[in-house]
């Protein structure tokens, strides 16, 4: 039976690879899973839960010694040494940025996973640790930016005055950005975002942000899900945006990273020289150099003008618990990929695009980079709300073009005009009487209840018998063939009148509100 | 004195006062006032009908309005044809026929069946179309003394006015009998439909003109077979599918008839009235047409068939699957809502009665019970609304497109009962569709659809309906009331 070895993270991580409820999980799959002592201490999994959930406690070597080790962060020299041969590691590794770890794992006869590579597919999504981690660290970026910032972020109306609320800019709308774009906004601040991408803009609007649209020619459309660097004029632009900005907020959240290359540089010394004393930056993007000049990875910076610019690198660790749990799941979901049969067999199969992307060494032997995927994070892009007009959309029956109603328009105006002009009286009066008939109808009509159209038409049935009128204005002529006709346009009429007022009156009794019904 | 001549006249404030009444306030004045009051209250009873609780209020009104305006008008003319033969022999008739008519109008109101309603609607629409026409008739007979300028207007007036009552009078018998399955209701396809319908127009013109400088009686009667031959074609070439359309545009033409009588007698009270009937019918159509996405212009025009459907029909739309009344009841007992749209096919198998008792029975037990009704479903406007008012449903869970789309994503249950278009996704979602872009209620977005239907055969439209195969559609085939009360009984 293959054995899971969960071990402990060294340093400052706080996160441990599995929690009591993904070791359950594991078990479900087949496997036997062993668990280092203390190694979910300091996300508050304690061993004893561990063990409740069907784990065995186990010293390190013990632990190391599995078949396949699961882990957080990327191992070192000297605990790949420990790894058995033939074993198993999966963890994130990096292998893009740290080519040397590389060489050390495939120096050994071993297969190492890197959760971190999966590729952006939506059957990866689930096995996505770079998400669930970003969704983690955007939280926390705002919570940590809250225990800065000496204010509300609410606004208030209080019996001591008003308060109003705080601004908040957040720069990069991917996974981390959203998530601290929901939380700034669920705290009850004003939130801005900026992205190159503007398909992002209705995700921004839908949990509660303003889009910030950088106005230029060209359009970013990333093929890979990930943002790609950006042109000189919109860098110019974006940058002019930023100033105003920083002058503006009261807290600024950098998320933007780029796969690959260092962070791009969002704001200036001079934009952070303009914000407000008491401003608070996060710089998510610190790690990998930073998006904001001046910070410090893994530091807390204070500048002259009293602005605060944090650099942590360690977001997801500030919330062990929580980041345990989906990295947890993360890996379950990756192993279930891996033991297709639930048998508690490990294999790799490289024709699945996303086995083959993780693997970074099977056996010794190196198999990284992978060939690229290309995923259709955005298949369709909208440029422009302008443009989207113009696009041949599947539309309605056009009946007649805007032109063409307004000349018809004109036309009956004229008409009637004319009409009106050369008739003589009474006919003009008429028609006065006609039109304005026509546009009391029209207005009243638009009134009626939509449930009563039936009882609609059949008081006009009763009310069109008004032309009963005009025969009984003829019915005493002393011709008899015209009093004949009357007579009987009479009798047609007041069918109408009867019958019509009858059936409405029917009709409407029949409607009931609410409870009538015993 | 020519009674004739008067009768004419009698409004026209051209004509001196008769001696009957003397001083300002003469019989002609107070008919005068007593049309604009009638007018007023027409109005009122129109507006009353924006609520259901103010409806009946507005029925009185109507009622009050007519009565205010027969009595005038009777006055009137007793004041002018008192005493001579012809005006008893009038008033023996205006009697006779008043109470003919009376009576069968009460009849019928009191026992015409709810699911009727439109048949008796089309057949009071022909009997204005038939009214106008014997009063522009009278029109011709009668012949006043006038300036020549005005004796051709006269003539105009009668032309215009037999011509929209034929119109009306044909197309609202074609009407009544389609709806009544006396006629076949598939549409009547004449080889160039559209050249015959403008070629009577045309030809209508040329008449007009013709007679406006000749009056003759034969151009009077070619001009009628004409608009009652044209008025057959209109509404014979339109299917019965497009009924709610028809009979509402019906009812504008009832309108414009009483207008143009109005027109003819230069009386203020027929041509407010007719301009409020008319433009409601045309407003009415208006939202027909909105509902089916057709153009406006092309029905008025009664030149909107049916385009045959070239696909979809024999595509493989896959399998559907089928359910038992008592599965349905075990559903609906576990749902949290159930939105009901019911269609033409609720009417015809009676199962308005069931279908309330459903509504009714559910709701006791604590489940959400909703109707969502297509402005098109039925073969009249609102007719849907009024066969569930006539099985006592609440009209406030009765709720129209539009207020319910948006709730039937989290809609346990939908029952689609006898509708089929109204609920077909191909309208929003294959552009080829020759339904595409019509609004349609969005069933396919609850959890689990039950379709009530006969067999598997196309709606009205003619168009395969996708619904009916989708992963949460189940059918449950047989007479709609019939499996209702299936349901009612697993219980």
């Amino acid at each position: 039976m293959t054995r899971i070895g969960i071990v402990a993270e060294l340093g400052r991580e706080t996160r441990v690879a599995a929690t009591p409820v993904t070791v359950k999980q594991l078990l479900g799959l087949g496997y036997d899973v062993v668990v280092e002592k203390g190694a979910g201490e300091s996300a508050s999994f304690r061993d004893d839960a561990y063990a409740a959930a069907g784990a065995v406690i186990v010293g390190a070597d013990d632990a190391w010694g599995s078949d396949v080790v699961l882990r957080v962060n990327p191992p070192t020299e000297e605990e790949i040494g420990r790894l058995a041969p033939g074993a198993t590691l999966i963890g994130t590794l990096a292998p893009g940025l740290r080519p040397e770890l590389v060489e050390a794992l495939a120096a050994r006869p071993i297969t190492a996973l890197a959760l971190d590579a999966v590729p952006r597919i939506s059957r990866a999504q689930s096995m996505d640790v770079l998400s669930s981690m970003a969704n983690i660290a955007g939280y926390r970026a705002v919570i940590e930016a809250a225990h800065e910032f000496g204010r509300f972020f609410t606004g208030q109306v209080t019996a001591a005055g008003k308060v109003p609320p705080a601004k908040v800019l957040v720069a990069g709308a991917g996974v981390a950005g959203l998530a601290a774009i929901g939380a700034a906004s669920s705290l009850g601040a004003i939130v801005r975002a900026t992205d190159p991408r503007p398909e992002v803009a209705d995700q921004v609007k839908s949990i509660g942000g303003t889009y910030l649209k950088v106005e230029v020619e060209e359009e970013m459309k990333s093929s890979d899900g990930y943002a790609k660097a950006t042109s000189e004029a919109y860098n110019r632009r974006a940058a002019e945006i930023y100033t105003e900005q920083a002058r503006d907020v009261d807290i600024i959240i950098t998320t933007a990273l780029i796969p690959g290359r260092p962070a791009p540089k969002l704001l200036t010394a001079e934009d952070v020289a303009g914000m407000k004393a008491g401003s608070v930056i996060v710089d998510m993007a610190a790690g990998q150099g930073g998006n904001v000049e001046g910070s410090v990875a893994g530091e807390r910076i204070v500048t002259e003008n009293g602005v605060v610019i944090l650099g942590y690198t360690d977001l997801p660790a500030r919330l062990p618990a929580q980041a345990s749990q989906l990295y947890g799941t993360n890996m379950v979901n990756l192993l279930k990929l891996l033991t297709p049969d639930k048998n508690g067999q490990l294999t790799l199969d490289f024709d699945d695009v996303v086995q083959r992307s993780v693997t970074v060494v099977r056996n010794g032997e190196k198999t990284w980079p992978p060939p690229p995927v290309q995923v259709s994070a955005a298949p369709v892009v909208k440029p422009d709300a302008s443009a989207a007009a113009e696009s041949p959309a599947p539309k309605k029956k056009q009946g007649l073009s805007a032109a063409g109603k307004a000349g018809l328009f004109a036309a009956g105006i004229a008409a009637l005009f004319l009409v009106s002009a050369v008739a003589p009286a009474p006919l003009p009066q008429h028609f006065t009487v006609l039109m304005l008939s026509v546009v009391v109808g029209f207005y009243v009509i638009g009134k009626v209840h939509h449930a009563l159209h039936t009882p609609l038409m059949s008081v006009t049935n009763a009310i069109s018998g008004i032309i009963v009128v005009g025969a009984l204005l003829q019915i005493t002529s002393d011709n008899i063939a015209m009093q004949v006709l009357a007579a009987v346009a009479v009798l047609l009429a007041s069918i109408n009148i009867f019958g019509g007022f009858a059936v409405t009156r029917r009709m409407l009794a029949m409607f009931s509100a609410g409870k009538a019904r015993s | 004195m020519s009674a004739a001549t008067e009768a004419a006249e009698i409004i026209s404030r051209s004509l001196t006062v008769p001696d009957a009444v003397s001083g300002p306030l003469t019989a002609d004045t107070i008919a005068g006032a007593a049309y604009i009051v009638a007018a007023l209250l027409f109005i009122l009873s129109l507006a009353g009908l924006s609520k259901h609780e103010r409806a009946r209020a507005g029925v009185i009104y109507g009622i009050t309005g007519m009565i205010i305006a027969l009595a005038a008008t009777i006055w009137l003319t007793l004041q002018e044809a008192w005493g001579s033969g012809a005006g008893l022999t009038g008033l023996g008739l205006l009697l006779a026929a008043v109470l003919i008519g009376a009576g069968i109008g009460l009849w019928r109101a009191r026992v015409v069946k709810m699911t009727g309603m439109p048949e008796l609607i089309a057949l009071l629409h022909s009997f204005v179309g038939l009214a106008a026409v014997l009063v522009g008739w009278n029109g011709h007979l009668e012949a006043p003394a006038l300036s020549p300028d005005l004796t051709a207007i006269h003539h105009a007036e009668v032309f215009i006015g037999v011509f929209i009552g034929a119109v009306t009078f044909t197309g609202s018998i074609v009407a009544f009998l389609k709806l009544s399955a006396r006629m076949k209701s598939s549409p009547l396809m004449l080889p160039g439909k559209n050249a015959i319908n403008l070629g009577a127009l045309v030809v209508f013109v040329a008449l007009t003109v013709w007679y406006v400088n000749d009056s003759q009686l034969w151009l009077l009667i070619v001009v009628t077979i004409l608009a009652l031959g044209l008025g057959w074609h209109l509404v014979a070439s339109i299917g019965g599918g497009d009924m709610p359309v028809v009979v509402s545009m019906l009812n504008s033409y009832s309108g414009w008839a009483a207008a143009a009588a109005g027109f003819l007698l230069n009386n203020d009270l027929l041509i407010i009235t007719g301009a409020l009937v008319g433009s409601s019918g045309a407003y009415l159509s208006y939202i027909m047409c909105k509902a089916m996405n057709r153009s406006f212009i092309s029905v008025i025009a009664g030149g909107f068939g049916i385009a045959a459907p070239t696909t979809g029909g024999d595509a493989d739309q896959g399998e559907h699957r089928e359910i038992t009344a008592e599965a349905t009841a075990e559903m609906l007992t576990n749902a949290s809502s159930v939105v009901i749209t019911p269609g033409y096919g609720m009417a015809v198998a009676q199962a308005q009665y069931p279908v309330a008792e459903l509504a009714h029975q559910l709701r006791e037990r604590g489940v959400n019970v909703r109707f969502g009704i297509h402005p098109v479903a039925g073969r009249l406007p609102g007719h849907m609304n009024v066969l569930l008012a006539e099985a006592k449903v609440p009209y406030d869970i009765v709720l129209e497109m539009d207020e319910i789309n948006e709730d039937l994503g989290d809609t346990s249950v939908v029952l689609v009962i006898g509708a089929n278009d109204t609920v077909n996704p191909a309208a929003a979602e294959d552009p080829g569709s020759p339904i595409a872009g019509m609004p349609v209620l969005r069933v396919w977005e609850a959890e689990n659809v039950v379709v009530f239907k006969r067999s598997m055969a196309a709606g009205y439209a003619g168009v395969q309906n996708p619904l009916f195969y989708r992963d949460n559609s189940q059918m449950l085939f047989g007479d709609a009331k019939q499996r209702v009360e299936d349901i009612l009984r697993a219980f």
